[in-house]
């Protein structure tokens, strides 16, 4: 650094970053040279999900939970459920659970889509949004939405709408797809394949900033598949895996002393969840067409630059298309059994049999932001005495904070307008949602 | 069109909530953009960068909880021409009401588990309970053929007045079976439709979350209710789950 940088003062305010979802500030002071502050300040409303859900049936939480976050509904209901069955002793079909798999691959697809067209690309391309794209990139545009529309489309079959799935509740499916809407499904993504193949070409243009920290990464895994809906959970940093209810052995929540905000570590100062941290800990385990597309991207495990999760991200949607496509031709092989089809809440006459444990139940899913964990106890009423929820976004705030403060002193060159710009690209990297993280907690961190 | 029409400016705004009905307008696609042939979006923070304080309509989405977004939701207020309550954490309170069977402390034990917190929990409101609301388009999550009706009405300057019948005359037009018949309790014959009766159509049940009627037909109701062997109390407890902040104001007029 020149002498004369070395004195620089900086004094970046972002109120509200844009294009992400939910409510944060960044701030970054530097004075004569040094970093003196450098944070993402979260400024959402407090919700209180854990008293909410208190005193409330294990058949309706997932109702009340998916209200979390419009973006993640299904990953919530997901994590949900699975804590929801768990607490009461209930046991699932294979076809429950791989129609489970298909419809948060939906949301894996439509969350990545919305995250890589809207709100990264516009950096990439120049633009404040992607209003103005309409104009300049009027195909770009028009193929996110339309990509959008069709997973849109495809969620509908499935659960009557994307946000807030209807039909997903504990013990299974309040209505499964005809195999009429299957075959539509199937013809949805087979025509979407060029689409695909038109974004990763996008994506091999997009000249991504060249910066690496490297840190612990965690996500779920199993040894049949690249997990989403099921597995256990694993670090970078560690050799084996931890059951989902002993997911405090990794998720260690901590008051950090100088902030009110509650971080996430494990065996470092903090820990990275997400689409690059599944992509480290899994890569072996994802599709053939997602092995060339990392490979088109250059995208190889273990990565340790952070704004490549947009492009690990574009890597899951080749996985999660073709993985969509494999589940939908199995039923279309086999047959759907409707005979499986659920009540949302045991009926009046299933009531007085219907056995209940007391218990806890912890649900472990990977959703498009990272590992969601929910974990609830209840009474042998199904009444929820006690929750918790760990949201993917919360896990990662530790992180984002360590990389802005390697990245800021490499970049304290370049004009306050990059500077601002970068970091709002690193917050926005992450894919934050806020919605999520503020589900209980005011979040500063300094 | 020409250019010296003058456009509609809307502006979205975000209170607690979860963001889901300023993402259902990310369904819209090509409807959404016939729109913006009409009208001009000024401020939508999750989508866009740019932002302005000049607007004539005003989507306000989410309930009001603490003192600063009061202030803010006042100068909305003051700034727009008209104010629409976009769904039902706006319009009704909606799932946020739930926070509100518990004190602030009580609320924060619950979620800090003792440790110490500076933190305002705030009071979870619909808007009409902080400013005047012109429109209430209500929904968790807000449907988009009725957000586009609402729309085109208010913008031919003739307002938006949502169905005041039950989910039940929707229901029974797309031919579901009653979900009293499978055993289940529904909240579709007190809840104000306008869905479609989207919940039902899914095989999932009413849950009220486009809140309950102005008049509620509470003698028909109590009749199914013991046509099928339920009691009030069995289905009360599931009309706070979106009705709350209404309960709540209701016992507050009957003591006044």
């Amino acid at each position: 650094m020149s002498g004369e940088l070395a004195k620089k003062d900086l004094n970046i305010n972002v109120e509200y970053i844009t294009r992400v979802e939910g409510h944060g500030n960044i701030v970054v002071n530097v004075k004569e040279g040094k970093l003196e502050k450098c944070q993402l300040e979260i400024v959402e409303a407090p919700r209180f999900f854990e008293a909410m859900v208190r005193g409330r049936s294990l058949f309706e939480v997932q109702h009340i939970t998916s209200r979390i976050c419009g973006i993640c509904s299904t990953g919530h209901c997901m994590a949900s459920v699975q804590a929801a069955e768990g607490a009461m002793g209930y046991e699932v079909s294979e076809q429950t659970k791989l129609f489970r798999k298909l419809i948060l691959h939906l949301e894996t697809l439509d969350s990545h889509l919305l995250h890589a067209y809207f709100l990264v690309a516009p950096d990439a391309l120049g633009a404040p949004s992607v209003v103005p794209l309409i104009k300049t990139h009027k195909d770009v545009v028009l193929r996110a939405l339309r990509m959008k529309r069709q997973y849109s489309d495809m969620c509908d079959i499935m659960a009557g709408r994307h946000t807030h799935p209807i039909s997903v509740c504990p013990r299974g499916w309040t209505k499964l797809p005809s195999k009429k809407e299957l075959e539509k499904m199937k013809e949805i993504f087979t025509g979407q394949l060029d689409d695909l193949k038109e974004t990763v070409e996008i994506f091999k243009s997009v000249k991504l900033p060249d910066f690496e920290r490297e840190t612990e990464y965690v996500a779920l895994t199993h040894p049949d598949e690249y997990a989403f809906y099921e597995g256990e959970l694993t670090t970078s940093d560690i050799s084996g895996t931890v059951k989902p209810g002993d997911y405090m052995e990794i998720v260690h929540e901590y008051h950090a002393a100088h902030s009110t905000a509650k971080h996430s570590r494990n065996k470092r100062d903090s820990y990275m969840v997400g689409a690059l941290a599944r992509f480290n800990i899994n890569s072996g385990q994802l599709n053939d067409e997602a092995k060339a597309v990392a490979e088109e991207l250059g995208l190889k495990a273990p990565c340790y630059n952070p704004f490549m999760n947009t492009v690990a991200q574009v890597v899951e949607i080749a996985h999660c298309t073709y993985d969509a496509i494999r589940i939908i031709d199995h039923f279309l092989e086999n047959g759907v059994d409707y005979d499986d089809v659920v009540t949302s809440w045991p009926t009046r006459d299933e009531w007085p049999s219907f056995k209940v444990k007391k218990g806890r139940g912890v649900g472990a899913v990977e959703v498009p932001r990272g590992l969601l964990i929910h974990d609830y106890t209840a009474d042998e009423k199904a009444v929820v005495t006690e929750a918790n929820c760990c949201i993917p976004t919360n896990q990662n705030l530790a992180n984002v904070d360590l990389d802005m403060k390697k990245l800021i002193p490499e970049i304290i060159g370049k004009s306050e307008e990059e500077i601002t710009l970068l970091s709002e690209m690193l917050v926005r990297a992450y894919d934050p949602c806020i919605s999520c993280s503020c589900h209980l907690l005011d979040v500063k961190f300094v | 069109m020409s250019e010296d029409k003058k456009k509609v400016r809307i502006a979205f705004f975000d209170f607690a909530d979860c963001e889901g009905c300023q993402l259902q307008l990310t369904y819209l696609n090509e409807n959404f953009l016939g729109l913006l042939e009409h009208c001009e979006i000024v401020s939508f923070r999750e989508a866009m960068s740019e932002r302005s304080d000049e607007y004539d309509i005003a989507f306000v989405e989410g309930s009001i909880t603490r003192k600063h977004d009061e202030e803010r939701v006042r100068k909305i207020r003051e700034n727009a021409k008209i104010v629409i309550a976009y769904g039902s954490c706006a319009s009704l309170g909606g799932v946020n009401g739930l926070r509100r069977r518990f004190s602030d402390e009580e609320a924060k034990e619950i979620v800090y588990k003792g440790r110490d917190s500076h933190l305002e929990a705030g009071w979870p409101r619909p808007v009409h309970e902080v400013v005047k609301v012109d429109h209430f388009i209500h929904g968790c999550p807000s449907n988009n053929d009725e957000t586009i009706k609402a729309v085109k009405s208010i913008l031919l300057g003739k307002g938006y007045t949502p169905p005041d019948y039950p989910v039940c005359v929707e229901c029974k037009l797309k031919e579901n079976v009653c979900l009293f018949e499978k055993g289940q309790v529904c909240m579709g014959p007190v809840t104000r439709a306008g869905c479609g009766a989207w919940c039902p159509s899914w095989g999932n049940t009413c849950y009220s979350c486009r809140g309950l009627l102005d008049d509620p037909a509470e003698q028909g109701q109590t009749e199914l209710l013991e046509k099928y062997g339920y009691t009030i109390d069995d289905i009360t407890e599931k009309f706070d789950l979106y009705n709350r902040c209404r309960m709540d104001a209701e016992k507050e007029a009957e003591k006044k």
